[in-house]
């Protein structure tokens, strides 16, 4: 049997969450080896809709969130290339009554943490954003929100993390780990062994099986949005647009293309292997969508996909260390919305591993926060199919 | 539990129509839905009313027969329940989801029969997307439905037999500037003929026949060529070949028909949960079935769908894959009619195995194309860029991840056209037999709104 492969740091996935990890322990001068499964962001970091959007989070990520999108805004110093971040401002709006109390509190939460969102209604809203159908009162816009390409977005911060000394090997899944003297063991499932004092869990959607070895199960569960892309049509809408409901999620892509998300969310295959479109689904959200912005009635949509993400019961990640087993940290679970603060989920979490305080209070993000008595968010039965 | 079958037939190309033959004849009554207004299928397209008074011309001895033939699947059609001018554009939990002349609708299935046939498959070179250049099997759609020539000066290039058919047709209806340039080389055919013959000897000697009749017509005709490049300033205006001496060629054309074989039409069946094998011979993914057809518990295959065989051996499959789904209703199949067809169906296959030596996919061929050549045209994605994609840390990588970076076959045809040759380039880097595109639906694009109107005039747009 060759030797295991020692670091000071394995990071387990390859998604956002693990390679900007990666990237920020790299930097900091420690020996990091990343194992990834398949592909380099291939999976909910790649498949995602590319909405970096600072409306509509839950107040206690707004502290996290700002830093992440000030990292994203410094995209291209931090990875030296590029992803199509493009600062289109997010233009949320209420599809009904109960979106519109909704959108009222969302944009005060947002304000109070420092974040420009201007309502508006009547002629304003006309005039600005005139593709909206009619029948649409109340919108908010948020001209720091961004988006960027997911498919393009993770293989830079693997590269960067490379280009400082880090190590990255894709077609390597862990298999198991054990607990040793020195701190962690992890075997492959074709057999390679791999040693580091310390362990990062960023496997995403598939991190429970990890959590639960350590002895802190997660109520975690994997689905995916159902979206759909339309072939390219001329620039015509420039912000990211997105009903507080939930029924429509849509943007044009630098390429033209319209591409769309929307609730419910299908639960993924029980294997959580891949997360199927139904098509009465996409059926829905051509009609929701034609008819919110009626330019794009006669739009043809071209493809259907979706992606294997983790959610937990308050929709929040989980990010820190862990509570059973010293020098194994977590983080996984974005719910929804781990793309925008997948880099201060790295520079925070690179911090606890290096033993130094998160430069965002991260406390909040706890593995062991989940007991009979916690809060189950709405979001979860008015989002998922039930 | 009669009452409860529901059987759909997807397709009324020789496949579906032969299954519906069958199934019709043992008293049931199938829905056969087609997505072209006519029912016939693509090898054997029905003419339009345009093009019905050339029948003659176009067929020859075989006109009665083929009217005959026609006759005999319409009164079949009759019996069931015919929808033309609907799509099939996805399948999921035993439900397919139609769009058709009245919008969108759904249907669930007890059984499923997918005979959905195949398209061309090309090699991309220098030039091939200029206007002018078609499939070959655009060249035969222009002739049969629309009753025109797609140009003046045609050249058919490519390496299948369906160039010398083509050309045949064209010069049956008056076309007098034709020219033949098959990649493949005399040698080539002539290794392989002995196996043609020995397994289909009359489709074999019909191949000679058409290309003596080219020669009587003052067809040009050359193998063994090297395509090298389409020229043109807006438009198809030559295309310049290497014969197979080595001498630099150029052949003046305002219109090119490429085809280099066809390709499966498999995405409604991986929709429908078909799982699929590598063949190495024909260089494609097909799905896997058993020798009846049946690839499912609710889910059959047939014809060049499931595997390229030709119009016969779609036939034969079709009533194969119907009498294995009748005896999944606890009929008995008729065991004469499972032989015969079993045989008919191996004797063709045999023989189509035989043809992918005389006609040849240039799979190497992708490896030498130049960088600046496009691949996926609906997203403008060159060889160079598909080339850039592969050069990774961990290697070169498999088709979809180059997808997923470059955006070949990403558009609006979904990697049907480009992925052959997408699947070729990465093949040649990865040393590996080519990948797979992974299906998602709508197999073909679907519009937001049925129906939404006549587009309004850029500016017009509220
Ligand atoms: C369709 C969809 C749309 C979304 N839209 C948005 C949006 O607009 N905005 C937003 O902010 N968020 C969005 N999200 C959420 C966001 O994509 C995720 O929260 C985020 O990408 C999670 O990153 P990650 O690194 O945790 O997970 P992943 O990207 O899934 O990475 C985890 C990696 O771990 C690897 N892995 C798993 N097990 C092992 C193992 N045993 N060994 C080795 N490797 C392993 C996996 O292969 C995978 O590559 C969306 C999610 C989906 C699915």
């Amino acid at each position: 049997m060759s030797p295991a492969l020692q670091s000071d740091v394995l990071v387990i996935g390859g998604g956002l969450f693990g390679t900007f990890t990666g990237l920020f322990l790299a930097r900091a001068g420690l020996r990091v080896t990343l194992l990834e499964k398949g592909q380099i962001g291939a999976q909910a970091s790649a498949t995602n809709f590319g909405n970096l959007r600072l409306h509509g989070r839950s107040a206690r990520q707004y502290p996290l969130s700002i830093r992440a999108q000030e990292l994203w805004e410094n995209y291209g110093s931090l990875t030296g290339e590029d992803c199509e971040i493009d600062r289109t401002g997010h233009l949320y709006f209420a599809g009904g009554e109960r979106g519109e109390t909704q959108l009222r509190k969302d944009v005060e939460t947002a304000t109070r943490f420092g974040v420009e969102s201007q309502l508006l209604e009547g002629a304003l809203l006309r005039e600005r954003f005139g593709f909206l159908s009619d029948r649409i009162r109340l919108a908010a816009f948020s001209p720091r929100s961004a988006v960027a390409n997911p498919r393009l977005s993770t293989p830079p911060v693997a590269r960067a993390m490379v280009r400082a000394g880090g190590t990255v090997i894709e077609g390597c899944e862990m298999a198991g780990f054990d607990v040793t003297s020195g701190g962690f063991a992890v075997t492959s499932t074709d057999g390679r062994r791999f040693e580091a004092p310390k362990l990062v869990n960023a496997a995403g959607a598939w991190s429970g099986a990890l959590a639960e070895k350590a002895g802190e199960p997660v109520p975690m569960f994997s689905a995916g949005p159902p979206q759909f892309v339309t072939e390219p049509l001329p620039h015509r809408l420039h912000p990211s647009v997105h009903m507080v409901e939930g029924d429509v999620i849509v943007r044009q892509i630098p390429r033209g293309n319209i591409i769309f998300s929307g609730y419910p969310r299908t639960h993924s295959l029980p294997s959580g292997a891949f997360t199927h479109v139904p098509p009465a689904k996409t059926l829905r959200g051509m009609r929701e969508l034609a008819q919110c912005i009626p330019m794009l009635a006669r739009a043809e949509v071209i493809r259907v996909w979706s992606g294997v993400e983790g959610y937990l019961p308050d929709m929040l990640p989980v990010i820190g260390p862990s509570t059973t087993m010293p020098g194994l940290f977590h983080a996984f679970g974005g719910s929804g919305g781990g793309f925008q603060i997948a880099p201060a989920v790295g520079q925070c979490l690179a911090a606890l591993v290096r033993g130094e305080a998160s430069p965002v209070d991260i406390s909040s993000y706890g593995i062991d926060r989940f007991t009979e008595r916690s809060e189950v968010s709405e979001k979860i039965h008015l989002e998922f199919d039930q | 539990m009669q009452t409860d079958t529901r059987i759909v037939i997807v397709g009324a190309g020789p496949a579906g129509l032969a299954a519906a033959r069958t199934l019709v004849e043992a008293g049931l009554r199938p829905i056969v839905l087609e997505e072209s207004p006519l029912a016939g299928g693509q090898g054997t397209r029905r003419l339009s009313p345009m093009t019905a008074p050339h029948r003659p011309a176009l067929f020859g001895a075989s006109a009665e027969a083929i009217a005959r033939r026609e006759d005999a699947e319409d009164a079949v059609l009759q019996q069931c329940d015919f929808r033309t001018g609907t799509l099939a554009w996805a399948c999921h939990d035993n439900r397919l989801e139609l769009l058709g002349p009245d919008g969108f609708d759904s249907l669930t299935y007890t059984h499923l029969v997918i005979a959905v046939g195949a398209t061309d498959r090309l090699m991309p070179m220098p030039g091939w997307t200029l206007p002018g250049v078609f499939t070959l099997g655009g060249a035969q759609v222009a002739l049969k439905r629309h009753a025109s020539f797609i140009g003046q000066k045609v050249v058919f290039a490519g390496s299948s037999p369906l160039l010398y058919l083509a050309a045949a047709q064209y010069l049956r209806l008056g076309h007098r500037d034709l020219t033949v340039l098959d990649t493949t080389p005399a040698s080539g055919k002539a290794r392989a003929f002995p196996a043609m013959l020995r397994h289909e000897p009359r489709t074999a000697l019909q191949g000679l026949s058409l290309i003596a009749e080219l020669r009587r017509g003052g067809v040009t005709l050359r193998s063994g060529v090297r395509l090298d490049r389409i020229e043109g300033d807006s438009r198809v205006q030559r295309l310049r070949y290497t014969t197979a001496r080595g001498r630099d060629m150029t052949a003046e054309a305002d219109a090119v028909a490429l085809g280099h074989g066809l390709r499966a039409e498999t995405q409604l069946a991986e929709l429908a949960g078909a799982t699929f094998a590598f063949d190495p011979d024909f260089r494609q993914w097909f799905p896997r079935t058993d020798d009846m057809g049946r690839a499912g518990e609710r889910l059959w295959l047939a014809g060049d769908s499931a595997r390229i065989g030709g119009a016969d051996a779609a036939d034969a499959a079709g009533r194969l894959a119907a009498q294995s789904l009748l005896e999944s209703l606890g009929r008995a199949a008729d065991a004469r009619q499972v032989q015969r067809n079993t045989r008919r169906l191996r004797k063709q296959h045999g023989f189509q195995r035989a043809m992918t030596d005389a006609f040849r996919w240039p799979a190497k061929q992708a490896a030498s194309l130049a960088d600046d050549v496009l691949i996926c045209r609906c997203e403008r994605v060159t060889a160079g860029e598909i080339r850039a994609a592969l050069d990774t840390p961990s290697g070169p990588i498999e088709v979809n991840r180059v997808k997923s970076i470059t955006r070949c076959g990403m558009g609006r045809c979904q990697g049907r056209f480009c992925g052959p040759a997408l699947g070729e380039i990465v093949a040649s880097a990865t040393g590996e037999p080519p990948g797979r595109l992974r299906t998602q639906a709508p197999i073909r694009p679907i519009p937001l709104v049925f129906d939404a109107g006549p587009i309004a005039a850029e500016g017009e747009d509220t």
